[in-house]
């Protein structure tokens, strides 16, 4: 890097005396070099990670690819029809789109939901909010771990607690039916990401929008259905697409309850699609059919995030200066 | 992996970037419900807010919950884990010395240690270079590249799995630890976008006057930039701790096949779940894996604390220079 300086400060006596247009077409490629030299490591990176690796896998996903030897015979269509033929993909699919469902609109309530509280009272918002988020700060292996034995049908504390109020709990880990709500009250344990979203876009809802409101003889609903939601919008917005992406790929917490070991008898139940993408490629070690599989899994996931796109201009409300 | 990194950034993002400096949270106090609004309470109003405090209470037990049990389990000896006691009937302190013989956790937490400092500061640096170029210098190619930046954001993790994987075995690094900072070196989409706009809220000419002073882009970017940088500089360092910290993918299909000694604590922790589980013909010994859960939040809830503060500090130094 001094050597653009050394090259600079060398070069400064010579050209003063060139014409000046000539000087400032110089100084502008002088300005893009160290531009270029500074943003270097990501196209690099870029080149080989992303772009590279992008490449990379599209053409794994028409082959056999074979780890050992490194070769890799052509197999046309062959990885992508099997995807329509192994009932696992499909299975799978359902699978994760059914977590996405359940998963999604329960941490939008319960994240808006708590923000709002936070947002309402005088005094403690910080210490609760401190409170709130110490579980987001949790690593997911602690959590698994302690959730695998809260979440235990027999002796676990959640089904204690439920005993002592009179409901029978559920079998969380072994019952098929079970297992993704089991993972949804995980991820709701950790909402607090979600929810300083939502407090940040609530303090910035303009107050005199309240008082006029107020005014105007608004009740509260009202007030939250014509003030806040429309306010906050964009918040919700984002955190749904972002909250709908993540759970397409949800798979530490799945991984850890229920797929640690091949052993382990588990249900296919619990097999999401990141799941069985990853057995794919790393147990295995079949890259050709994992790729296809990735590929497939980026269609959706855009997809997906067009038609949200598309839903979400036309109910989110920006406000001009934004 | 990547996108799932960078939703867990943008949440933290969210986390620290809403605590606004005090006076303002006091102005902005709101009262989703009309009442509170810095004058003194009515009676109806206490009655609001008492309401709310007992439901916030409420949800602070249920989230504190999980934390509190963890914590008396990992205290507990094996036959008691499963009475669900806050307060263990027999004290086993001891258990955070056998956890230690019992696994390689010693080794573990210092892989961990290691990566996740490599990876925070690599990936720091990195991205502020890039997000240098970015803001300070036009050159040709500059808003579409930076469109890239920001597209690579929403590319799903699995798709660059299985050739950066590929990549990684070419190059002799699997079953090693660098693939879990290598790609640190050339910046990551989300810190590059949060280090641009950082940068670009520097007054310009700052650095025209550097230039005009003889100072070297090199200089301009180490002797001015990075200094006043510093408050997001902290948060990029921050959040990419955490996400190494907790990142059990990657050391899943890069370290699983090599010798424990080599498991990041997420790994391990897995691995411990099994080994201890009485369905992999374990004893039950899970106060160990409790052990090694609490061992594994701990950094982070320091980590937390000490976020926090950095960042209102930030604010308040820059609102000073600004």
């Amino acid at each position: 890097m001094s050597t653009i300086a050394d090259a600079g400060t060398g070069k400064r006596k010579a050209r003063a005396t060139k014409p000046l247009k000539q000087k400032m077409g110089s100084l502008r490629r002088k300005e893009a070099v160290a531009g270029y030299l500074f943003i270097s490591p990501w196209i690099i990176g870029f080149l080989i990670f992303t772009l590279g690796a992008m490449v990379y896998s599209l053409v794994i996903s028409f082959s056999y690819y074979q780890l050992a030897t490194d070769t890799a015979r052509p197999a046309g269509f062959a990885n992508y029809e099997r995807l329509f033929e192994d009932p696992k993909v499909m299975g799978s699919l359902g699978n994760t789109l059914f977590y996405a469902v359940l998963a999604v609109p329960f941490e939008i309530v319960l994240a808006l939901g708590l923000a709002m509280l936070l947002n309402s009272v005088r005094r403690g918002a910080g210490f609760f909010r401190t409170v709130f988020y110490l579980p987001k700060m949790t690593p997911t292996v602690a959590t698994a771990s302690m959730f695998l034995l809260l979440l235990n049908g027999n002796q676990g504390a959640i089904n204690r607690g439920l005993a002592a109020i009179g409901i029978q709990g559920p079998q969380w880990l072994l019952d098929p039916d079970w297992v993704k709500p089991s993972i949804v009250l995980m991820t709701l344990w950790g909402v607090a990401g979600t929810m300083v979203i939502f407090l940040a876009a609530l303090q910035n809802v303009p107050t005199e929008l309240y008082e006029v409101a107020e005014v105007d003889g608004a009740g509260p609903f009202r007030r939250f259905w014509n003030i806040t939601l429309p306010m906050i919008s964009g918040a919700v917005f984002f955190n749904v697409l972002v909250l709908t992406i993540a759970a397409f790929q949800v798979f530490d917490q799945a991984f850890l309850l229920f797929h640690r070991d091949q052993v382990q008898g588990s249900s296919d139940a619990s097999l999401f699609y990141a799941i069985y993408l990853f057995q794919q490629a790393f147990r295995q070690f079949d890259f050709g059919f994992a790729s296809a599989m990735a590929w497939l899994l980026f269609v959706i996931i855009v997809a997906i995030s067009l038609i949200q796109v598309k839903v979400g201009n036309r109910f989110v409300y920006y406000e001009s200066e934004r | 992996m990547a996108t799932q990194t960078s939703i867990k950034t943008v949440q933290a993002a969210g986390a620290i970037a809403e605590v606004p400096p005090e006076d303002v949270q006091v102005r902005r106090r709101r009262k989703w419900f009309g009442d509170a609004r810095g004058q003194s309470l009515t009676p109806m109003g206490w009655v609001g807010q008492i309401v709310r405090w007992v439901l916030l209470l409420l949800f602070a037990a249920l989230f504190m919950y999980p934390l509190a049990w963890l914590l008396a389990a990992s205290l507990k000896p094996r036959g008691e884990v499963f009475d669900n006691r806050l307060i263990p009937n027999t004290f086993v302190p001891e258990n955070y010395l056998v956890a230690f013989d019992e696994m390689p956790l010693a080794n573990w937490i210092g892989n961990s240690i290691f990566i996740a400092v490599l990876a925070a500061v690599l990936v720091a640096v990195s991205s502020s270079l890039v997000a240098f170029g970015f803001a300070y210098y036009r050159f040709p190619g500059r808003g579409i590249l930076f469109g890239i930046v920001l597209a690579t954001m929403m590319l799903p993790g699995a798709v660059t799995l299985v050739p950066q994987y590929l990549i990684w075995n070419q190059l002799g690094f699997v079953g090693t630890h660098v693939p879990l900072w290598g790609a640190n070196l050339f910046g990551s989409a989300f810190y590059i976008f949060l280090q641009r706009q950082f940068f670009l809220g520097l007054p310009r000419e700052l650095f025209e006057a550097a230039k005009l002073d003889g100072l070297s882009a090199w200089g301009q970017f180490w002797r001015i930039a990075m200094p006043l940088s510093v408050p997001s500089f902290v948060i990029i360092l921050l959040f990419e701790f955490q996400a190494s910290w907790n990142n059990l993918q990657a050391a899943l299909i890069y370290l699983n096949t090599g010798s424990q000694e080599g498991y990041t604590v997420p790994l391990g922790i897995a691995s411990a779940m099994t080994k201890y589980s009485p369905t992999a013909g374990g004893q039950g010994d899970y106060q160990y894996v409790m052990v090694a859960a609490v061992l594994v939040t701990i950094p982070m809830l320091i980590l937390f604390a000490f976020g926090q503060r950095s960042f209102i500090t930030g604010i308040a130094t820059t609102g000073r220079k600004g």
